[in-house]
């Protein structure tokens, strides 16, 4: 089969191919490019327009209206608010969790080698199906953490029903499911660590507070900043966990982002306030992963440098 | 190391015992209230011993659903079976589009090569609702609102440039001069392709189709804004479930159960590519 294929295309294609072959191959994703960019940019026009799908005569082009009335929006405060907390809370606790279990797991071992992958199953179920779990075990009439909760004297706690522990619930969901992505960048960033500056630290005495705060993280920088920068843009578009386990609620409690411009154009249709929510939320992802590229290739020239 | 106190022991111990209660936990006990009746499961304070029963899995399975009120229909099977499908076959053209496109990019530096990736890459961190509020009306439009057609075709946007990272990180590391050796033995550019650069990135292939799977599989917006209940998979499925059917605790424990087990099968099964994977596609991008 390969004979024949090979065959054919070597007296007449090869020439010609040399040229054109690159621009065919990748054209799934250029394809895919045009994909993604033509909806981008129909987002931004729409966010310069006043379109409800309710009153489709009443649009046309207001602007930066939908822009400016977010100076004056509560609701809006209230979005940029809940977003940068929730990302903020989520990526420091699971930057400080994945870090310490990933240092409980460095030695290798059959036994931590068994945890670390146990500990993948978080991470691979659904933050959707995660967060119903997680509903389930906090329901106030029979969930197994609202009984604990009693047990401890939390006799009335409501978990995500209360808008005072609403944020925490979503948070520990959160935690739960992506505190093993941390941890796994993070172990394989120190098992990679080469050994001898730490045989020469122990050949030496050096205290041990010593040889983590000032070998261990700063040769670990990279793979934290990477691990940061991925859950924080993760984060900060969180839909999943919130959707499934609250819809934003109670009232406009954990109205993030994207939950925010979801029920801007599913429920009050607003197309124009959506998409300009959409574009703003872009615009901060945008400059933070900018941030995270140039990183990125930062690392990746230090990496073949050294190879 | 060598040196660690009895007491530093036990209290890694500890630490490592209770990490793996709070990341265990969950699972094991939805898994156990999916074999536990609505009874069971309402009683305080809940039960650790109790009779386990297969009527939640046998009532998901027939899709009939017997209650004091009558007979409930389920269509959760339905929805598994989307899932599959949806995801299977989105990999499937994610790689054969992706793979190609990766060694493009990998091995000729073309005009315009590194805008693609480059795009590809920083929209990869573009929130998706972005790009699907949009998508819903012109789908509406052409007609492929609610067909597995418009959804693998978005799914697509999930998959590939996954598969094109990551693959092309792969195609990179293998030294171009095997390639030309071959090739001055007279074969074509497929062969060298098919012969040389497909096998020597198969563990990156591998990785990055399961990477791809999981991640079609447990997504959940994209179907949320552009299927409904006859195309839907599991993760929307599922919460649909917990509206309408109220109070069926035990069914909605085993359907969670049914619908995690898949990603988590593959994961443990291949966990080795899973985590060179995840550490490649943070670490090269």
């Amino acid at each position: 089969m390969t004979a024949v294929v090979s065959q054919r295309l070597k007296p007449s294609g090869f020439r010609i191919s040399k040229r054109v072959l690159p621009y065919v191959l990748s054209l799934p994703a250029l394809l895919v490019c045009i994909g993604i960019l033509i909806p981008f940019l129909t987002s931004v026009v729409y966010s310069f327009q006043r379109y409800r799908l309710s009153q489709p005569w009443a649009r046309q082009f207001n602007w930066g209206d939908n822009y400016i009335s977010f100076f004056t929006d509560p609701k809006f405060w209230n979005t940029l608010k809940v977003s940068l907390l929730y990302a903020g809370t989520t990526v420091v606790l699971e930057l400080l969790l994945g870090l310490a279990i990933a240092l409980l797991l460095q030695k290798r071992s059959t036994l931590n080698n068994f945890i670390s992958i146990m500990l993948l199953m978080p991470l691979m179920t659904a933050p959707a199906l995660a967060a119903l779990m997680w509903k389930l075990m906090t329901n106030p009439g029979f969930g197994v953490l609202s009984y604990l909760a009693s047990l401890i004297g939390l006799q009335d706690f409501r978990w995500a029903s209360s808008p005072s522990t609403a944020l925490f619930t979503v948070v520990l969901v959160d935690i739960w499911v992506y505190t093993p992505f941390i941890m796994i960048l993070l172990l394989a960033g120190l098992r990679s660590l080469p050994t001898q500056p730490f045989e020469a630290a122990a050949l030496d005495g050096v205290p041990r507070s010593f040889v983590f705060f000032r070998i261990t993280l700063p040769m670990l920088t990279p793979y934290i900043l990477t691990a940061t920068l991925f859950r924080l843009l993760d984060s900060i578009q969180q839909f999943d966990i919130i959707y499934a386990m609250t819809q934003g609620g109670p009232g406009d409690t954990l109205t993030v982002f994207q939950v925010e411009a979801y029920l801007n154009f599913f429920q009050s249709t607003n197309v124009g306030r959506s998409a300009a929510l959409m574009i703003i939320l872009w615009a901060i992802t945008y400059f933070l992963s900018n941030i995270f590229i140039k990183n990125w290739l930062r690392l990746r020239e230090r990496a073949r440098g050294q190879a | 190391m060598e040196h660690t106190s009895l007491l530093e022991r036990i209290l890694r111990g500890i630490a490592l015992t209770l990490v793996v209660i709070f990341f265990m936990f969950p699972i094991l006990w939805i898994f156990m209230m999916s074999f536990q009746t609505n009874e069971t499961i309402l009683r305080i304070p809940p039960q650790l011993i109790f009779e386990p029963t297969l009527a939640n899995y046998t009532a998901l399975i027939t899709g009939k659903l017997m209650t004091a009120a009558g007979t409930l229909d389920i269509a959760f099977m339905r929805n598994l079976w989307n899932s599959v499908f949806l995801s299977v076959t989105s990999v499937a053209v994610s790689l054969l589009l992706g793979v190609p496109a990766a060694y493009a990019f990998a091995r000729h530096k073309f005009r315009g090569s590194e805008d693609i990736a480059f795009t590809l890459l920083s929209f990869k961190f573009a929130p998706a609702l972005l790009v699907l509020l949009p998508l819903t009306l012109y789908f509406q439009k052409l007609g492929l609102a609610n067909t597995y057609i418009g959804l693998i075709w978005v799914y697509q946007l999930i998959c590939l440039p996954l598969i094109l990272w990551i693959v092309r990180g792969y195609f990179e590391d293998i030294p171009a001069d095997i390639e030309y050796a071959y090739r001055i033995g007279g074969h074509s550019w497929f062969a060298t392709f098919r012969k040389i650069a497909l096998p020597l990135a198969g563990p990156g292939i591998a990785a990055a189709g399961l990477l791809a799977f999981i991640f079609a599989w447990n997504n959940f917006v994209f179907a949320l804004v552009l299927a409904s209940a006859d195309k839907q998979p599991v993760t929307v499925g599922a919460l649909a479930f917990i509206t309408s059917s109220g109070i069926q605790y035990g069914q909605i424990s085993a359907a969670i159960v049914l619908s995690i087990t898949p990603t988590l099968a593959l994961a443990l099964y291949a966990q080795r590519y899973l985590v060179e994977g995840l550490s490649l596609g943070a670490v090269k991008g």
